[in-house]
């Protein structure tokens, strides 16, 4: 992403958000939500509309969606939402409108 | 710089005559990008860089439309995707993805290591993309100044058509000039460099239009 505009905000805010080990963002098992969105880091996509985006799109707070788009910048990439293979589908392409870069996969 | 200030009843964007000019210019350009696979949009006299490159001026002493195409090379791009474009696309079973580097950016796979399922994906959903971002850009070309500076203002929903708009002109201009997050600016003789000081002019639009939409 770039940071241009919006500078990385000060880290520690719990970037551990087990994201990569199984969880949703929302600490649901992924047993019961098998699908979920991913959005992947780009050059252009700025940190502060990112942030916007994921507030916007899924009601996070402004924490939350900063957190996220963390992890998307620092990782690579983050999980944004879980859920059915439909809603993930949707999510993406709610995504793909704000043009933001995500998929859905298995988890 | 464009200014942005708020009010109680929504932004307030203020343009001058050149910056009205070149956002009419680049919007257009994405519209025309996105609605190569609709005749109605792209045959369209106003926005057909064809018909309209290099006969007009946009205003008093401004650059022509096919001087903003050379500095952008959005012009190009859309040029090179509707050369690319095949009747069959829609024939197979999924939908192939674009091949301009660009148009694949502004209307990426859904899914990553699963090509059945990326294009039946694009199949279902790319048409209704391409169309949503087309109307997206139609209502800002709508609102834009249409000849000389202006003052545009904009409610929430304008904010955000706004700001998704302003970023697929980000996302095609930045693909063509090949951004990255480490990027230096072009030396000034490199023939990318006025393209260059564009997208830096958006990004820093589309930046001062979050944080004073995020008050």
């Amino acid at each position: 992403m770039s940071g241009t505009i919006a500078p990385e905000r000060a880290p520690g805010t719990g970037t551990e958000t087990g994201t990569e080990t199984g969880r949703s963002p929302d600490g649901v098992i992924e047993a019961a939500l098998p699908w979920v969105t991913l959005v992947w880091n780009d050059p252009i996509n700025l940190m502060s509309y990112v942030t916007h985006v994921f507030q916007k799109l899924f009601g996070y707070d402004r924490e939350k969606a900063t957190r996220l788009m963390l992890d998307v910048h620092r990782r690579g990439r983050a999980v944004v939402s879980s859920g059915s293979r439909e809603q993930m589908e949707h999510d993406v392409t709610r995504l793909h409108a704000y043009g933001l870069w995500a998929t859905l996969q298995q988890q | 710089m464009t200014a942005v200030k708020r009010t109680r009843r929504g932004l307030v964007v203020s343009f001058d005559e050149v910056e009205a000019s070149l956002l009419r210019h680049l919007v257009g350009e994405v519209r025309t990008l996105l609605a190569e696979d609709e005749p109605s949009v792209r045959d369209a006299p106003r926005t057909d860089p064809a018909r309209s490159a290099g006969r007009q001026a946009v205003g008093p002493g401004l650059p022509t439309d096919a001087e903003l195409t050379a500095l952008t090379g959005l012009g190009g791009l859309a040029q090179s995707a509707r050369d690319l474009a095949g009747p069959g696309d829609r024939e197979a079973a999924g939908r192939a993805r674009p091949d301009d580097p660009a148009l694949a950016r502004l209307l990426p796979d859904g899914y990553r290591d699963d090509p059945d399922a990326a294009g039946e994906f694009r199949r279902l959903t790319e048409s209704s993309l391409r169309r949503e971002k087309v109307a997206a850009a139609e209502r800002m070309l709508a609102a834009l100044p249409a000849d000389g500076p202006g003052e545009v203002r904009l409610d929430a929903a304008a904010t955000e058509t706004w700001l998704g708009t302003l970023n697929d002109v980000r996302l095609a201009l930045g693909t063509r000039l090949d951004v990255t997050e480490e990027m230096v600016e072009p030396d000034p003789d490199d023939p990318d460099a006025p393209a260059y000081v564009v997208y830096l002019w958006l990004t820093e639009l589309q930046g001062v239009l979050v944080e004073v939409a995020e008050g």
